[in-house]
């Protein structure tokens, strides 16, 4: 196949997830390019003088060529300036960096919960495969894979904090200036939303991976040599089925940064989905933009951890690079 | 869920590409529970898309009574923020659901497995330019791009269809190729090369038939996605038009009220959650069919 063992491995995906990373940010540059109308009027309104707009236009670098304008945006963005909301003329950075801790945090309980109870799913649905577990299960995530986000937290919403009993709130209240610890009752629903939305796919694959290591040829010699059942689950099968669930993983971690974006809005969390949808709704393109450009990086950054991890962990793999 | 993914719903995706002829695997799926009771899902709700607006005792948005009130003689089934009646507007709010999802799925199925066919049959650098050109689409969550989209043009139907439709497209290329690849080797591909006959009738005549499973699973799978993501945008706010009937954006319209009317919530959340579960029902179906897991014992 390919040279340079595991190192070249590592440095070509790294050079590919950056091109990635260059194209994606010509393709969000571009979506200010294509707004119909005036940055600067849509700023200073329709009773601006031609004065205030020229003088705006040269402070926001519209009178710049294109490909200097896009130059100036991406040095930018590399020194951690994302450039001011046109909504209100805060910088970008400033306005997010709290949301985006807050996400970060409903991203990183889910993924906690999520990923080791997928797992452990997938493994024991594949052990007992064709029982009343695996039949179940498969069931079940099969249904819930198909439910988008949103009505699975809007019914929770109804059974456990409206209409059926009401346990739990039905938003997150995070005070001004606070951290959305302060509320972790708040956040019981919108983390039980994700992980209901995530752990379906964790455990199919598992599932189908686990499966097909369990019949493979080293599986059978481990038992042949007479070791104990545990033993070969854990120690031979599990290793191995566990490479393409690290692919799954980064999937789903991403798929988070994606899905927040719905939960967050129905539980009024306050994060980047909050941020992108008002954005979205003001047209206010810095905070799109940077926001776009934040969630394809996690997605491109995490698949390459993936693509990394799964020739690290598993044993077959390391031999054919 | 609707935002991912390249993981197909389907239990063991490896094994679905079979060669066997498409109509069988459908008669197969067809014998199975699972792809009945969806399919009767899938029909009732599309039956109630289609035809409800022709049954509605109101125009959706005709005032009934004052907002939020409680189901009465004149509104079944109570009325919404407005004062408009919850039921005529359910009947008329999968409409545009549908079509939008079923266009944006029609476009990203035609040409996913296009792209996904001319980069397995090239098997040279035209693959690799495809297959990196469809990573860059991939490196949005599909709700992310669509919302990009909105925010520079405003959510027009078209719109949303494109960026729909764009954002499946290379999720279903990967899994054409995939599904393409190991036929590509095989030998009556190279008979029919050898034989002179044009590059577009191998890839339609030879490679098509022989992955009409795979995309099978893909179209309902897709089309699952593609009305969770398009519901979803109404949900958030980016509908085609503010106060049209509309499944997703009732939910959020009525969901203030939710304790005291709860109808105008639960009837598009049931009926969002019933259409998205037969079509994910379908899909599974199709696949086990065409894996032939459930060769044995057809009726479970």
């Amino acid at each position: 196949m390919h040279s340079g063992g595991i190192w070249g491995f590592i440095l070509r995906r790294t050079l590919l997830g950056l091109l990635v990373l260059a194209v994606v940010s010509v393709l969000v540059f571009a979506a200010t390019q294509a707004l119909p109308g005036d940055p600067a009027r849509a700023i200073l309104g329709r009773s601006a003088t031609p004065e205030s707009l020229a003088a705006l236009r040269a402070k926001l670098h519209l009178d710049q060529p294109v490909l200097q304008q896009y130059w100036n945006w991406v040095t930018g963005l590399l020194h951690g300036d994302l450039g001011n909301s046109l909504a209100n003329q805060e910088p970008v950075s400033t306005y997010l960096k709290p949301l985006i801790i807050n996400s970060g945090f409903l991203v990183l309980l889910s993924g906690i919960i999520s990923i080791p109870l997928a797992i452990a799913i997938g493994v024991w649905a594949a052990v007992r495969r064709d029982k009343a577990f695996d039949v179940g299960s498969s069931l079940i995530t099969l249904l819930l894979a198909a439910l988008p986000e949103f009505v699975v937290g809007v019914v929770l919403v109804v059974l456990f904090a409206t209409v059926v009993v009401q346990w739990l709130p039905a938003v997150t209240q995070v005070p001004p200036g606070g951290k959305p610890w302060d509320d972790l009752k708040g956040m019981i629903l919108p983390v039980a939303t994700l992980v209901i939305a995530v752990t379906p796919y964790v455990a199919r694959i598992m599932r189908a991976s686990m499966i097909e290591v369990l019949e493979s040829d080293y599986v059978e010699m481990a038992r042949l040599k007479g070791l104990r059942e545990n033993t070969v689950i854990l120690r031979h099968a599990l290793p191995n089925a566990l490479g393409p669930t690290f692919q799954v993983i980064a999937i789903n971690l991403a798929y988070l940064a994606g899905g927040v974006i719905v939960v967050e809005y129905v539980f009024n969390f306050p994060g980047i989905g909050g941020a992108l949808v008002g954005g979205v709704t003001n047209r206010d393109l810095p905070v799109v933009q940077a926001l776009a450009m934040l969630v394809a990086t996690v997605y491109v950054v995490l698949n390459l951890i993936a693509d990394i991890a799964t020739i690290l962990v598993t044993p077959r793999m390391r031999t054919t690079l | 869920m609707s935002v991912v993914s390249d993981v197909a719903i389907t239990p063991e995706p490896e094994s679905v590409t079979s060669t066997r002829r498409s109509g069988s695997v459908l008669r197969d799926a067809l014998s199975l529970w699972r792809t009945r009771i969806g399919l009767v899902l899938v029909v009732v709700l599309v039956a109630i898309a289609s035809f409800g607006p022709y049954v509605a005792p109101h125009s959706p948005t005709a005032f009934v009574g004052p907002p939020f009130s409680s189901p009465s003689a004149n509104a079944r089934l109570g009325a919404d923020y407005l004062g408009q009646d919850v039921l005529s507007r359910f009947l008329w709010g999968g409409r545009g659901i549908l079509a939008m999802a079923a266009l944006a799925t029609a476009f990203g199925l035609v040409f996913g497995s296009l792209v996904g066919l001319l980069a397995a049959y090239s098997r040279n650098w035209l693959d690799d330019v495809l297959m990196r050109a469809m990573d860059v689409i991939l490196a949005f969550p599909q709700i992310m791009l669509a919302l990009v989209a909105i925010a520079t043009v405003g959510p027009k139907a078209w719109l949303i269809v494109l960026a729909v439709g764009l954002t499946t497209l290379p999720r279903v290329a990967r899994v054409t190729r995939g599904a393409a690849q190991p036929i590509v080797e095989r030998d009556f591909v190279g008979a029919a090369e050898a034989l002179g006959v044009p590059r577009y009738r191998i890839l339609g005549r030879e490679l098509l038939p022989n992955i009409m499973s795979p995309l099978m699973v893909e179209l309902s799978l897709r089309l699952t996605y593609s009305i969770g993501l398009i519901a979803g945008l109404a949900f958030l706010g980016f509908a085609t038009s503010t106060n049209g009937p509309n499944w997703g954006t009732m939910i959020n319209q009525n969901r203030i009220a939710i304790q005291t009317e709860p109808w105008g919530v639960v009837l598009p959340v049931l009926a969002i959650a019933l259409l998205t579960v037969g079509t994910g029902l379908v899909g599974d179906g199709i696949s086990r069919a065409a894996a032939g897991i459930d060769r044995g014992r057809p009726s479970e």
